[in-house]
């Protein structure tokens, strides 16, 4: 069973959003996800100030088994990104919703944080696909 | 669902995630691959290798069948207790599968051949067999345990009824009633592969398992293999390449200009050929992947097999390049970018540190 805490945003890929104070949004893969790609071994942070569209590739994860695109949740501008990843990947692995954040972006929508899953849709959706 | 080895419900309980090989379930890891390679370079680790094909070969025509069909010369093994990695090749000097031979007897040998070629190689061994006094039996009553690491043997061999384990040499083997036991290995470390009936393995591996040896899966068991430089069959040769361009040169045994192997007269016209597999090094940036385009100035290759080396932090990987390219320009392409990377000799690691500088 992997761990879903309560008060983030997730995605269909397994993405996690954590909204904070100033309306910027941190992003990462979720514990699901670090199960299955396995021990990462490199990670391909975006650019600050790079703009992204929802969806588009903001990060490379690779782990010992394969290389993973991350997908941008949602539309907007990268603020910050998580620079200790590139000496130490495995804090996704280790910490996948603090120390192994990727970046953190300035949504353009807000209201397309908004529409995500909570945690209790999330975990319903990985009982559903795992079954699958 | 696969076929099982009889250690799948020892797997699972090991907390194994399970994965399909070659038709055959098995343990991709147990938690971390990354630990459980460690483990093997620094102290032990145990492998389930059941899925392998145990095949034995014996009959008056015996010897002469095995000089015709294993490119490398099984006359070099002058007594029973010692054996040789090679090739199998068809006739157009293509790899059928690689191996090891052991010989049992003067008219007795066993084959260790892969899982996933299991059917190709049996109906080979057999089609070359036609009109020979040979007796072709596969043993899939026998289970296999490979022991790796610094601290393997001693451990193992303080576990099996066999004396004088410690001084069988390497690709060396002792055997007593149904029990095997080879030092040999796909791992870049020393250590034993063990042959039992699939009754007592289970028993076998949890004594390897209280003697503090890790458990470790199919991940742990290709990392360590290629940075041993070891190449898979499938991934770094195959039917279609020949032993040259495998780094495999020296399995072919051509010494005994009377010895008519599968494979020979091909290669004899085909020379060194015109491909090399060489050894890549990625310092940093991204890892090397199987499929990943390989620049050079003479031409493209191509990676047959990559990945991270967890003993030297970096991404390393075996490619198949033309002969002759100028090492110190090739470059790989990695979603869409090229980067320089560094062309060495496999093996990568040996003794648990480092075969290269990159200075």
């Amino acid at each position: 069973m992997s761990n879903v805490p309560g008060d983030l945003k997730y995605t269909k890929d397994h993405e996690w959003v954590r909204i904070e104070e100033d309306g910027s949004v941190v992003i990462g893969i979720t514990d699901h996800a670090q199960q299955a790609l396995g021990d990462l071994v490199f990670v391909e942070v975006p650019e600050v100030d790079q703009t992204l569209t929802s969806g588009e590739g903001v990060a490379v994860v690779e782990s010992v088994k394969a290389a993973s695109d991350v997908y941008a949740p949602c539309a907007g501008t990268v603020v910050e990104v998580n620079g200790a990843l590139a000496d130490q990947p495995e804090l996704i692995n280790s910490d996948p919703y603090g120390e192994g954040w990727i970046a953190r972006l300035t949504p353009a929508d807000k209201g397309e944080v908004d529409a995500m899953m909570d945690a209790a849709t999330y975990d319903q959706f990985l009982i559903e696909t795992e079954d699958a | 669902m696969g076929q099982k080895t009889p250690l799948y419900e020892a797997h699972v309980a090991a907390g194994a995630r399970m994965v399909d090989f070659g038709g055959w379930d098995m343990p991709l890891n147990y938690g971390s691959q990354l630990t459980e390679h460690e483990a093997v370079r620094s102290a032990s680790g145990v492998f389930d290798v059941s899925h392998m094909t145990v095949v034995d070969v014996s009959g008056a025509d015996a010897e002469a069948y095995m000089r015709t069909v294993f490119a490398n010369d099984v006359a070099r093994l002058r007594k029973p207790g010692r054996a040789l990695y090679g090739c199998l090749l068809n006739e157009a000097g293509g790899i059928v599968d690689d191996l090891i031979v052991y010989r049992c007897g003067d008219a007795d040998f066993r084959l260790v051949v892969n899982a996933a070629t299991r059917d190709k190689d049996l109906g080979w061994l057999a089609e070359c067999a036609a009109n020979v006094d040979v007796a072709i039996l596969e043993r899939a009553d026998l289970a296999m345990l490979a022991v790796q690491g610094p601290d393997a043997r001693s451990i193992a061999a303080d576990l099996i009824e066999i004396p004088d384990l410690m001084s069988v040499r390497r690709f060396g083997f002792e055997r007593a009633d149904d029990v095997f036991v080879a030092r040999t290995g796909y791992t870049g470390e020393d250590g034993f592969e063990i042959i039992v009936p699939e009754d007592v393995v289970g028993h076998l591996w949890q004594q390897l398992l209280a003697a503090d040896v890790a458990p470790c899966g199919l991940g742990a068991r290709d990392s360590l293999r290629l940075e041993a430089g070891l190449g898979l069959y499938g991934s770094d040769m195959t039917d279609a390449t020949h032993p040259y361009e495998c780094n495999l040169g020296w399995t072919v045994d051509t010494s005994d200009p009377d010895r008519h192997f599968i494979g020979r007269d091909a290669l004899a016209k085909v020379g060194d050929g015109e491909r090399v597999l060489t050894g890549l090094v990625l310092p940093s940036g991204g890892v090397l992947r199987a499929g990943q385009r390989v620049i050079t100035d003479a031409g493209d290759g191509v990676i047959t097999s990559g990945g991270f080396s967890p003993t030297l932090k970096v991404s390393v990987a075996l490619a198949r390049t033309p002969r002759g390219a100028d090492v110190s320009t090739v470059r790989v392409e990695i979603r869409n970018k090229t980067l320089n990377v560094h062309v060495v000799e496999p093996p990568f690691v040996r003794g648990g540190a480092a075969t290269f500088s990159l200075s």
